[in-house]
């Protein structure tokens, strides 16, 4: 009987702190989770570091990883969401061979049917850069590999929930 | 803390004085009442070491034989006196020789700071002689760690690893400092901490929470609490007392929550847990409210979670969120700390008492008594058993000595017939099970309770994983009593290789030493007892005697301890044989 597990993103606000992110992976690392994807940016808040962390698990799983994550000391709050509590991008970049850009039409039409756009052009090579949900990334993929990629690079989830996250108010409650 | 030490702090708030980095960790010690920390020299700590030689009639260092026993000796000292203990240690081998220890109190919830030496700045990274990535590896076993490299940020520092240590939840804090922060000057000028914006140590008490508490404790019929050493660590004993005497309940003990009401009181029933008291164990799974204060369901506590207390609803104060159906559900979670949140539950509780109920604790009691307790305290075999010995230093202290094990057969049988009348009276490594803690541990209790009878119960295995401290109980004139019960097996280990695995001994038999000339040889008084005429004057002769004593007990080789919850068995399916 095993519970179902679902994907979720999960957002840290922390201080900025050296060690904090190996503290946070480790909290994955020991109970033999993987983590799908990781960002580390600055937040909305001045001075507040925020970690989005994609991982694949159960809700039971989920709600004791935020309790374990909430009680490390520089975390100033954890939540988590399911994909439809969120607003979520991912990018990824393509590296090819610039002879590639005037041979094959295809590939115009591939860069323009899916949003993407050309970065940068030179002799050697050029470089396509495409932000979007999962799928979306993996078809242009696909389709660009009939081509031949030369580098390719996806970067993790960044996300913004469509709840407010009350991170503001805690901080000026301490303040007070 | 008294108005005196807390007048001498404001006061060093105040001045600035230009120090080394070295100096002013010396200083932020003191400010925060430290008077003896434990700890092992080397290079990276040199600068330090010299300020403790100039400042040693203010601050006491022990040098301890192993930076392992500096750790447990800090623990032992914080866990009898609820201060922080201080432990201090060299870069590289130095630090690392700490980790069994901070990951000890990490899972025993002890507060503590460790202070570790790190080669200079500069080096960093380099592979540099004695250079170990301390803050890497204590990650996962602190409460809290940092690095220091300037010398700028040692008072806050210090300060934040002192209250993150003792407050909340308590916990072992490491603070790793290069060298050269170590001889950098600045303006040193001290703060205590009073709170940390993202670290929230105690949750604030919601009344509804504590009003649903009260309203299922009064309806239940069958109620029973469990308690841990949350009551001890919030210092919540009276509360603790008050709200089971009031609502008449039977109330059971974690290892760790041991002596937080005596074990004598009418209605205390006895330890749970895979070693624990027959009628707690089984009765887990008939009452019908089960109370869980201060305690987080350890699987040594529960056996088998898909049968335990199935029937019951669950109350859990608590003070950590991430203990609150971390391996139990509950139906009302208190969160608080637990003197603030028994105060407010008090006032709400109806008077009462289960006559019945409790008689099936009793009744349950008198099979043990039976089966396993009348044999192994009063024993009509030839062999002496470890409960007897237990029993004859428990009279002749009363109850009132502070008994530190170490960890294995002993350990249980320590904490089953041990009678404490006193809090904070076991010492003894819980949640982590860490061999070698009990000498080591049994020093610090001692110099922070220098008024309290220490007596540390080892078995022969466990004794000389840290044996080495005996140099330093020499050294400091550290009255501890020191027992080894010796059966020379690792009981534990063996017991089950006899239950689960046919008898096959794999490596637990042990040729020992001559235990008795080994203390000699530091000088300790020692003497070994092999016959039951010779136990009782034995005893009198170790509780008798000023100084430190040895005292080998040689018990029963294949005795085993029970009550048993085999692993991953029900708490009901406790065997008795
Ligand atoms: C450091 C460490 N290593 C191994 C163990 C596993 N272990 C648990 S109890 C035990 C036997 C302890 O033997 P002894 O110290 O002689 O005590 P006894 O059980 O005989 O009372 C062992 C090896 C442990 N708990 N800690």
């Amino acid at each position: 009987m095993e519970a179902e597990k679902n994907i979720y993103t999960v957002s840290v606000y922390t201080e900025n702190n050296i060690g904090l992110l190996n503290r946070i992976s480790a909290i994955f690392q020991r109970r033999h989770i993987n983590i799908e994807s990781i960002n580390s940016s600055v937040s909305e808040i001045e001075g507040v570091s925020k970690f989005t962390i994609v991982v694949i698990v159960t809700e039971d799983q989920m709600k004791k990883i935020i309790g374990q994550i909430e009680k490390q000391v520089e975390v100033i709050k954890a939540y988590f969401h399911t994909d439809e509590g969120t607003i979520y991008q991912e990018s990824c970049i393509f590296k090819m061979k610039s002879d590639l850009l005037f041979e094959e039409r295809q590939i115009q039409n591939i860069i323009k049917e899916s949003n993407a756009r050309i970065v940068t052009v030179n002799r050697d090579f050029f470089v396509i850069e495409k932000s979007g949900r999962k799928e979306e990334i993996e078809l242009i993929y696909r389709e660009l590999s009939a081509f031949g990629i030369m580098q390719f690079t996806r970067s993790g989830r960044i996300a913004v929930t469509k709840d407010e996250m009350k991170i503001s108010t805690m901080l000026e409650a301490f303040q007070a | 803390m008294d108005t005196k030490t807390l007048k001498k702090e404001t006061n060093k708030t105040q001045i600035t004085e230009r120090i080394s980095g070295s100096e002013a960790i010396i200083k932020c010690l003191l400010a925060e009442g430290v008077d003896v920390l434990y700890g092992y020299p080397g290079g990276a700590i040199m600068p330090v070491y010299d300020e403790l030689y100039k400042y040693q009639d203010k601050i006491h260092h022990v040098l301890t034989r192993h930076e392992q026993g500096a750790t447990h000796s800090a623990q032992g000292y914080a866990r009898i006196s609820g201060k922080v203990g201080v432990a201090i240690a060299t870069s590289g081998p130095g630090a690392t020789n700490l980790i069994t220890g901070i990951a000890d109190a990490q899972i025993d919830s002890t507060p503590m700071v460790c202070i570790t030496g790190q080669v200079a700045s500069h080096l960093l990274g380099s592979d540099a002689f004695q250079e170990t990535d301390i803050v890497g590896i204590s990650t996962p076993v602190t409460k809290w760690n940092c690095q220091i490299t300037k010398a700028s940020e040692i008072p806050e520092v210090m300060a934040k690893a002192f209250y993150i240590a003792k407050s909340g939840r308590p916990g072992p804090v490491l603070i790793d400092i290069t060298k050269d922060a170590q001889f950098e000057e600045f303006d040193f000028k001290y703060k205590k901490c009073k709170g940390v914006r993202s670290y929230n140590a105690i949750p604030k008490l919601n009344h509804n929470e504590v009003e649903a508490a009260a309203k299922l404790i009064n309806e239940a019929k069958k109620p029973m609490i469990v308690w841990g050493q949350g009551v001890s660590l919030g210092q919540a004993e009276t509360e603790f007392k008050a709200v089971v005497e009031k609502a008449g309940i039977p109330s059971a003990w974690t290892i760790l929550g041991a002596g937080a009401i005596p074990t004598s009181h009418p209605l205390n029933i006895g330890m749970v847990g895979m070693h624990g008291n027959y009628a707690p164990n089984v009765l887990t799974n008939e009452c019908d409210l089960l109370i869980a204060i201060g305690m987080r369901f350890d699987d040594r506590v529960t056996g088998n979670l898909s049968t335990y207390a199935k029937q019951a609803k669950v109350i859990h104060f608590e003070i950590d969120p991430a203990e609150i159906d971390k391996n139990v559900k509950t139906d009302v979670a208190v969160l608080g700390d637990a003197k603030e949140s028994l105060a407010a539950l008090l006032p709400l509780l109806d008077e009462k008492s289960y006559p019945e109920w409790h008689q099936n604790f009793k009744d349950l009691y008198a099979i043990e008594y039976e089966k396993v307790i009348k044999n192994d305290i009063h024993p009509t075999k030839e062999g002496l058993t470890m409960g007897e010995v237990l029993k004859e230093i428990n009279s002749q202290t009363k109850g009132d000595a502070a008994i530190v094990t170490d960890v294995g057969q002993h350990q249980m049988i320590a904490c089953r017939y041990a009678n404490f009348n006193k809090t904070r009276s076991n010492i003894t490594s819980g949640g982590l099970g860490t061999m070698g803690f009990g000498l080591p541990a049994a020093i610090g209790a001692k110099m922070a309770a220098p008024n309290r009878e220490v007596i540390s119960i080892s078995g022969d295995g466990g004794y000389q994983m840290t044996i080495q401290e005996l140099g330093t109980i020499f050294q400091q004139k550290v009255p501890v009593k020191i027992v080894v019960l010796n059966n020379e097996f690792l009981g534990m280990v063996r017991q089950w290789q006899q239950l689960f695995f046919d008898k096959r001994y794999a490596s637990t038999e042990m040729t020992n030493p001559d235990f008795v000339a080994i203390a000699k040889g530091y000088f300790i008084e020692a003497e070994k007892v092999t016959k039951r005429e010779d136990l009782k004057e034995a005893v009198a002769k170790m509780i008798n005697t000023d100084g430190p004593y040895f005292l080998e007990v040689c018990v029963e080789k294949e005795d085993n301890v029970f009550p048993m919850i085999p692993t991953g068995a029900s708490v009901s399916d406790v065997r008795l044989e």
